[in-house]
């Protein structure tokens, strides 16, 4: 995906809900307009970005899948 | 954001086994997570979670416990050492899939802005003093909690 991330968090091998947990830390410490990259082994994460982004009004620019991995481009909006 | 959602999650912890002390934390910790406002009330069973150095040490009953991943018939389940071994058993399942620990999603909470209120009637029942609880909580009755859920939360019983 060709999207250029202010930050990158790794969140390989946890399980739930310890990714959308590093996931709100993360996105707490960016400046609004700032781009998450999170990288997920957790098959759960697939919905679970989704909702977290739904219910924080973050917002989810894509998804893809990279060797095995999810990886997740967030956007910090507020 | 076109459609307001509720912001408030109300948890129940009445149990005081491994099984059961998991949900209550990842909720809460997840709804956290999600801007919610997080309440978890620890009541009767419940309170064991609570006790200074007890929360990684909590147990997972085999006896009456038909959905174990390696069923144990009750003539099993009874036998002396039978919970530890269940326990364990569970312990390395849950270590193996890279759950966190109980102690850390009761940090996490914490950190998160969880409130965690000790059910104070059934610490009188159950001779539990606020020494042998863990620091961080509130300790409140049901009007406590009820209040705080009356704000439109979603509540869940464990």
């Amino acid at each position: 995906m060709d999207i250029t991330p202010t930050q990158v968090l790794d969140a390989s091998g946890l399980a739930c809900p310890m990714p959308i947990i590093k996931t709100k830390k993360a996105v707490d410490a960016l400046k609004v307009g700032d781009i998450l990259k999170m990288i997920s082994t957790d098959p759960g994460s697939v919905s679970d970005v989704a909702a977290w982004t739904a219910k924080t009004g973050q917002e989810l620019l894509g998804h893809e899948d990279v060797e095995g991995k999810h990886v997740f481009y967030i956007k910090k909006t507020k | 954001m076109a459609e307001e959602t509720t912001k408030r999650l109300a948890v129940i912890a009445s149990h005081g086994t491994m099984d059961a002390a998991y949900p209550p934390f990842i909720l809460a910790t997840a709804g956290a997570a999600m801007d919610m406002e997080v309440a978890i009330f620890f009541t009767f069973f419940g309170l064991e979670i609570l006790k200074k150095g007890k929360i990684d040490k909590l147990k997972v009953a085999p006896i009456a416990n038909p959905a174990m991943p390696v069923p144990i018939p009750n003539i099993i389940g009874m036998l002396p050492g039978m919970t530890a071994a269940a326990t364990a058993m569970m312990n390395s399942w849950m270590k193996k899939s890279k759950v966190a620990k109980l102690s850390e999603l009761l940090e996490m909470s914490k950190e998160l802005g969880v409130k965690l209120i000790a059910c104070q009637m059934t610490m009188d029942v159950m001779g539990v003093k606020r020494e042998d609880l863990v620091d961080g909580l509130e300790v409140g009755g049901a009007a406590t909690f009820l209040e705080f859920a009356s704000h439109n939360a979603i509540t869940l019983t464990f």
